[in-house]
């Protein structure tokens, strides 16, 4: 699986939404799924997908799908464009 | 080896003497792998070597850091994560006792009082808290103290840090509950360990007579209730602030 995947995976499972949600606009809080209870199901996802553990600054950071993809480049994850 | 946390993976900080030394020794008696946290690498060692030759086969390892460095703290934890992949339970008892009247409380004093009791406390329960939700289950066990429930002449900063502590146990209980971890916090009396060895005999035996059972607590008394909160004897029980104090406050 591609860390695209992976990435689109650990939202969908954190959100409970459908994959075609996930687009790199997608704003925390832009949906009523990306809560704050979300949010930290979603780090956690992330954590356990990519085998990280993030900073808080990171966390409180990641704002959108976008933001997401350029926080976890910093930890050694690399998303083809 | 079998006991009341057996298999359970702990973290204890401030295990180099006192309540985390008692705590850490208590745990590993009971079957439970125990990271010893300290700031002093010899003192964490020592520690461990103690532990060892007192429950032969014990499952023991130092983990130094300062509770007070958040880059120091998010490398602990993320050394518990890749080396255990989780963490069952965390006794936050890294703590310093200083003692002034409030007009001669320095800021510098208040700054480092707090940094270790409550800042401390608090960064160690918000990494352990993203571990042990991961897994939906784990205890962390705050150590707080009689005077953050009562106060206590010349212990206003101290009060303050520790009255903290039970705010942010009663705090995260309910929000980590869904989660399936439990917070709950332990508020020790008058207990004997080295932090209070300089209180003058007379005052000693002033506080004594204040307790209704008529003698100090053992930093072991302590450990038994974290044993309690650690295990599954305790797994309904969350936001819970524990007194060890020999009857002090009845």
């Amino acid at each position: 699986m591609s860390n695209a995947d992976k990435l689109k995976q650990a939202f969908v499972e954190a959100l409970q939404v459908n994959s075609s949600v996930i687009t790199d606009s997608l704003a925390y809080e832009g949906i009523r799924e990306w809560d704050s209870v979300a949010h930290m199901q979603l780090v956690a996802a992330l954590e356990e997908a990519f085998d990280i553990m993030l900073d808080t600054d990171d966390i409180i950071d990641m704002s959108s799908v976008a933001k997401a993809k350029e926080i976890l480049a910093r930890y050694g994850v690399a998303f083809n464009r | 080896m079998s006991g009341l946390l057996d298999g359970k993976l702990a973290l204890v900080t401030g295990a180099g003497r006192g309540i985390g030394f008692a705590t850490a020794l208590a745990f590993a008696r009971n079957g439970a792998r125990v990271l010893l946290n300290g700031r002093s690498v010899e003192r964490a060692a020592e520690a461990a070597k103690l532990i060892c030759e007192t429950v032969p086969g014990a499952d023991v390892r130092p983990l130094v850091f300062d509770v007070t460095d958040s880059g120091a703290v998010k490398l602990a934890f993320s050394e518990v994560h890749k080396e255990y992949q989780g963490l069952d339970i965390l006794v936050n008892n890294a703590g310093v006792l200083k003692d002034a009247l409030v007009g001669m409380a320095s800021e510098q004093m208040f700054q480092e009082v707090m940094g270790v009791n409550l800042s401390g406390t608090f960064k160690c329960a918000q990494f352990a808290a993203r571990l042990m939700a991961r897994a939906g289950s784990g205890s962390i066990i705050n150590i707080s103290s009689i005077v953050g429930r009562y106060g206590n002449a010349g212990q206003s900063v101290y009060a303050a840090s520790k009255a903290g502590v039970i705010g942010l146990t009663l705090s995260l209980a309910k929000e980590l509950a869904p989660a399936n971890v439990r917070v709950n916090a332990i508020a020790p009396g008058f207990i004997e360990t080295d932090m209070i060895a300089s209180v003058p005999e007379e005052k000693r035996r002033a506080i004594i007579d204040g307790i209704k059972m008529g003698k100090m607590g053992t930093a072991e008394d302590v450990a038994n209730a974290a044993i309690f909160l650690g295990s599954e004897l305790s797994s309904y029980v969350t936001g819970q602030v524990l007194g060890v104090d020999g009857g002090m406050t009845i």
